[in-house]
């Protein structure tokens, strides 16, 4: 049996709340995550769903240790990272990269294209820097020539390949998708997630796809996870979870999805 | 007779003379919710914001009509069209953190505008406030006038600006994507309670979106905008069973549809997007051919 590129076990994390911090001493903690365990098999593509404040970007941000977690383990092609130190963590962060909702407020506006895609390759300390921008802007069906345009000039499925074309070009083995088509119209969604399953094909690469809409999930994702406060509610082959949803709230997940349809009910 | 007739409205970019709004018709009645669909920069908030009179100040409206009741607004001076639209007309806009004041409780950002367009006694505006924010469904009215923005979620914002714009029984909505920015769950209680009341209230309704989807459950009537042009103008079950053109069929298909992933989210074919090009490009010369004509 292949090692999984995650390993996720009794996963937990709790923030103070601010909002109810007494005058003096420690604020009450929220648990967000409560004991989540899984895998993520190298080459899969994850659909991460849930309402609200389920924990679902939380999750995310947690694998790729942007946040430390208060408790549990994850493993990323063996090395525990749960405690790493930035210092340590820093030569593993070109092999996870993310791709985030709004590409115009994760974009700098004041930087080319070109210098975007180039950021983190420089950071990372790689070789032909140039060669590897236009590779990137290639593999997300971008001309060359873009890479000198600013991202307001870009459009908004546009600015979204730009993202994506940022977080493939250091050659990472995971990237972890934050509701990057929620923002986009109906025809650059299909568009995204096109690129999106052509590049999984060439690259090999793993994907955590989070998402509220189980219409693109159940297009993109080999298995999904359902969360519900904090909790692993359903994990389910894509085909299985659409056949029969188990959990309730994966139930009213798929009911309040409007489909193009005036006879679908819907009350 | 329908409350809102827009006729033949164009509109471009002062700067460049870029095109926006090439010659939009449309009608929507007292009682009757009219989606209004399209890609991102078709134009379709442009027109609700063209009604509202909140353009931005780089477009320029250079032709049409849009009458309010009957009355043509743009014909009107300033003073008086801002009158009318600000008594008879209300926006729900898309997001509901920026639409609120942060540093304000919300029965003021409710009642400031009864008090001071309307000229109402302060006590009667929250009497008012009261009840119509009771009849969005939140719970202890009271409570949410003394709260401020950040006090309470995304959904119970979006119920608070739903309020605002009833509070004064407008005749017109427009809705520019109120649901966008909110997850599947919270968008169907919003939209069933802007549905339900705009229903009770018999309001016409402007319903901007891009999601065929959410048109198929509120709306009754749509115009499918490509580039600023109309590109079709038919009933939700008409459109539904068949869509006339092209274009609109290809964005149907572009609509995710999770009970059918390979029929589903396929994007629109070059072709025909080559052919709409083509279309708008030669109604384009026909407008100039004709006023080339008038001008001898």
């Amino acid at each position: 049996m292949a090692e999984p590129l995650f390993a996720v076990r009794d996963l937990r994390l709790a923030l103070p709340d601010l909002g109810r911090k007494p005058l003096f001493g420690a604020a009450p903690r929220i648990e967000i995550l409560r004991g989540l365990s899984f895998d993520i098999a190298r080459g899969e593509v994850l659909g991460i769903v849930g309402g609200s404040g389920s924990g679902k970007s939380t999750l995310g941000r947690a694998l790729l240790r942007l946040i430390e977690p208060t408790g549990g383990t994850i493993r990323f092609e063996g090395t525990d990272i749960t405690r790493l130190p930035e210092s340590a963590l820093r030569p593993l962060r070109a092999r996870m990269q993310i791709i985030f909702q709004d590409p115009m407020s994760s974009l700098n506006p004041r930087r080319r294209v070109g210098a975007i895609i180039a950021g983190p390759l420089r950071l990372h300390g790689f070789d032909r820097i140039e060669a590897r921008v236009a590779e990137a802007l290639a593999h997300v069906g971008l001309p060359p020539a873009l890479a000198r345009r600013f991202p307001h000039e870009l459009s908004g499925g546009q600015r979204q390949r730009v993202g994506i074309a940022r977080a493939i070009a250091p050659g990472p083995r995971f990237i972890l998708c934050d509701e990057i088509v929620s923002g986009l119209d109906v025809s650059s969604q299909a568009q995204v997630l096109n690129l999106l399953e052509r590049l999984v094909r060439d690259l090999g690469l793993t994907l955590a796809f989070i998402s509220h809409d189980l219409s693109v999930v159940r297009r993109l994702c080999s298995r999904v996870l359902v969360l519900d406060e904090g909790r692993i509610a359903e994990a389910a082959a894509t085909a299985d979870l659409f056949a029969a949803p188990q959990a309730a709230c994966t139930r009213a997940l798929l009911d309040a999805i409007p489909l193009p349809d005036p006879d679908q009910p819907w009350a | 007779m329908s409350y809102l007739v827009i006729r033949d409205l164009s509109a471009r970019l002062k700067g460049d003379g870029t095109r926006l709004l090439r010659g939009v018709s449309l009608t929507v009645a007292a009682g009757e919710v009219r989606g209004l669909v399209g890609e991102s920069g078709a134009g379709k908030s442009m027109i609700g914001r063209a009604v509202l009179g909140i353009l931005p100040r780089a477009v320029e409206l250079t032709g049409g009509e849009i009458r309010l009741g009957g009355t043509d607004l743009l014909a009107l001076p300033q003073a008086e069209r801002r009158r009318r639209v600000g008594a008879a007309c209300a926006l729900i806009p898309q997001d509901p953190m920026t639409a609120l004041n942060p540093v304000r409780r919300i029965g003021p950002q409710i009642t400031d505008p009864l008090v001071d367009i309307l000229g109402w006694d302060r006590a009667r505006a929250e009497r008012r406030a009261r009840e119509v924010l009771a009849e969005t469904r939140l719970p202890d009215p009271d409570r949410v006038m003394r709260a401020y923005p950040h006090e309470l979620s995304g959904g119970q914002r979006q119920r608070c600006l739903i309020a605002a714009a009833f509070v004064a029984e407008p005749k017109l909505i427009v809705a520019d994507e109120p649901t966008t920015a909110l997850d599947v769950t919270v968008q169907k209680q919003i939209l069933r309670l802007i549905a339900e009341m705009q229903a009770r209230h018999g309001t016409a309704l402007l319903f901007v979106t891009h999601d065929l989807g959410v048109v198929s459950k509120v709306c009754q009537s749509l115009t499918v905008l490509y580039a600023g042009r109309v590109i079709e103008d038919t009933t939700v079950r008409a459109f539904f069973r068949a869509p006339a053109h092209p274009y609109s069929a290809a964005l149907l298909a572009a609509t995710p549809r999770y009970t059918d992933p390979e029929g589903s989210l396929t994007p629109v074919p070059e072709a025909v997007l080559a052919a709409v090009r083509a279309e708008v490009a030669a109604a384009d010369a026909g407008v100039a051919g004709a006023e080339a004509a008038r001008h001898g």
